[in-house]
């Protein structure tokens, strides 16, 4: 078992050990963040507001006093539960109705095509406002709106893949061996059409996060006691020429988070044996 | 013959998409839980003004109806009237598009600028450090928000060094490059990285071609090389990476005219969700998505024009 994984690692790219392991000090940043700060993020602390950084306050304090760098600890939660999600739900139903369309092709494959035309002459931050406007700001209302839109990038993806995994010889030995078509689907085809969209969703996790963060900046999206790291540069924004750390500080956390998604998705191009680049 | 019949063609394409894309705007409006005019009103409204504001958008007749009057205004440039603002929405977009505009084409340039030189390094010393560190700034500049980097450049360039101005438009083209130079960068960070990345691989792709050992045979410079054969040919991916991202660059820049407080299309829209003025919110989307195909048309009669056999396909 230790010698399989020593084998696997030694496959890795540097990209990819690099990106995984700065992921994984994040992700366990976040997870014992109460054991990495004294403070709370939410308890106010009025005779300490805007401090500068110190030892106290690494990342100083904000304009009610609570601690920046605490905050900043417990937005590693929201902001990768929500990049999380809004990649890999989508994802999943992206990739059946891409690679059954590209599979089946037919009435069912014209239909799912016509609906991603529409949807890509919208640009995607756009059609996301205005379902925001529809249904009101919120997390909830992001929830939606990506899992509504986000799903056709997959489809695409997956969709032009299985067209050229349809055609290839192991497929035609499948179906030759009378194999149901969703053994031939699901078992021989998938796991070939499925390292394209591996690969892209790493870059999609980072434009998700900046996506939250941008529409929590713009005050659509998560709302405002909650350590999110857009809304935090949001309210830094107003006291940026007397308090630079506020807003400056959370940004960091973004730029360092997306590196290591960046990373692990150009590592694991490498390691998949696709071509293109990750954020391609 | 053939490249009328193409063009007629590749217009035609459009006619069912424009249709999904009018039917969206449209229903946009209809889709609101509960009652839209009474939400626009934010609950201030009398009865009466609700029945009046009511008949005015057309919301009292039957749903068809009310589709097709959207869209036959739409195609005579009609959109309907601001609630909000009491002026019609093409008017208040119409003010609004050509800043918007000179933005968008404005980061391209930007982008390409800072792409070219960098792309051509890295394929020319393609895996050596100089190519491995030009695509680290890459994956950091992908990384960055545009919302923080336009705010970091705003206080450094706009505040703290009183070299560019940190909002507004001006009033002449010269004016308008200098109030536009910082929202124009901050969207370019974003873009450079994607166009290196392509124009890097495309350049790496062509230089193996045989024509370019041809020319290498017959003693050309390689100077020579890089910019009559390859980066000609390595043109199609730019404008395709631009085409592409055509949605992300205009979603990247509403959040950015949001920022420098700028007169255009993207901050009207963040200004009309926050007052839920549907009519202004409908005439966007039905612009924005216009814009995209249209540049999607564009960039698909530019192929052909940079290339011929796209007419054979």
């Amino acid at each position: 078992m230790t010698a399989a994984v020593r084998a696997e690692l030694a496959r890795w790219p540097a990209s990819l050990k690099v990106g995984s392991a700065s992921f994984a000090l994040i992700v366990l940043t976040g997870l014992f963040a109460p054991w990495l700060t004294a403070y709370d993020p939410y308890t106010q602390d009025l005779a300490n507001f805007l401090q500068p950084p110190s030892w106290q306050h690494p990342f100083g304090t904000d304009q009610v006093g609570r601690d920046v760098f605490t905050r900043v600890l417990y937005g590693i939660r929201i902001d990768l539960q929500i990049g999380f999600l809004t990649t890999y739900v989508p994802m999943s139903y992206g990739l059946l109705l891409g690679a059954l369309a590209g599979y089946l092709g037919g009435w069912f494959d014209t239909v799912l095509m016509r609906l991603l035309d529409v949807a890509v002459a919208f640009p995607f931050l756009v059609l996301i406002i205005v379902i925001i406007a529809i249904l009101g700001p919120g997390v909830h209302t992001i929830y939606i709106a990506v899992f509504i839109l986000a799903w056709t990038m997959y489809a695409r993806l997956a969709r032009s893949e299985m067209l050229v995994e349809r055609g290839k010889d192991y497929v035609l030995a499948a179906r030759t061996l009378g194999y149901p078509t969703s053994r031939v689907i699901f078992r021989h085809a998938m796991p070939n059409v499925i390292n394209s969209s591996i690969v892209f969703s790493m870059a999609d996790f980072v434009l998700n996060i900046l996506l939250v963060s941008g529409l929590s900046f713009l005050g659509l999206g998560v709302e405002a006691p909650l350590p999110e790291w857009g809304a935090m540069i949001a309210e830094g924004r107003d006291f940026i020429f007397d308090a630079w750390w506020i807003a400056t500080l959370p940004g960091l956390a973004i730029v360092l988070t997306g590196v290591s998604l960046s990373l692990i998705g150009d590592g694991l191009a490498h390691r998949l044996g696709q071509r293109q680049r990750s954020f391609l | 013959m053939a490249i009328l019949e193409y063009i007629v063609g590749r217009i035609l394409q459009m006619v069912p998409v424009l249709f999904g894309v009018s039917l969206v705007a449209f229903l946009c409006i209809h889709l609101v839980p509960g009652d839209p005019v009474q939400i626009m009103m934010h609950g201030r409204a009398t009865p009466e003004v609700l029945a009046t504001v009511r008949a005015e958008l057309g919301l009292d007749q039957p749903l068809p109806e009310q589709y097709l009057r959207f869209i036959g205004g739409a195609i005579v440039g009609d959109l309907g009237k601001s609630i909000i603002q009491k002026a019609p929405v093409n008017e208040i977009i119409g003010e609004r598009l050509g800043p918007s505009l000179f933005l968008l084409v404005y980061s391209a340039v930007l982008a390409v600028l800072f792409a070219l030189p960098l792309a051509v390094v890295a394929a020319l010393r393609a895996e050596r450090l100089i190519d491995h560190s030009i695509r680290i700034l890459g994956v950091v500049g992908f990384a960055m928000p545009p919302f923080w980097i336009g705010l970091l450049l705003m206080v450094l360039f706009g505040l703290v060094l009183n070299w560019f101005p940190i909002s507004g438009y001006g009033d002449s083209f010269v004016e308008h490059l200098w109030h536009l130079f910082l929202p124009s960068v901050t969207i370019a960070v974003f873009l450079a990285p994607l166009l290196v990345q392509s124009l890097r691989s495309a350049m790496l792709d062509v230089m193996t071609a045989d024509y370019i050992e041809v020319a290498r045979a017959k003693g050309l410079s390689r100077r020579r090389i890089v910019v009559k054969h390859v980066l000609r040919n390595a043109a199609i991916p730019v404008v395709t990476v631009l085409a592409v991202n055509i949605g992300w660059l205009l979603g990247g820049a509403v959040i950015v005219e949001y920022v420098f407080a700028f007169p255009g299309l993207g901050s009207l829209l963040v200004r009309a969700v926050g007052f839920r003025d549907y009519p202004v919110i409908q005439g966007l989307t039905l612009v924005f998505a216009v814009i995209v195909m249209i540049i999607n048309l564009l960039a698909d009669l530019s192929y052909m024009a940079i290339d011929r056999r796209v007419l054979r396909r």
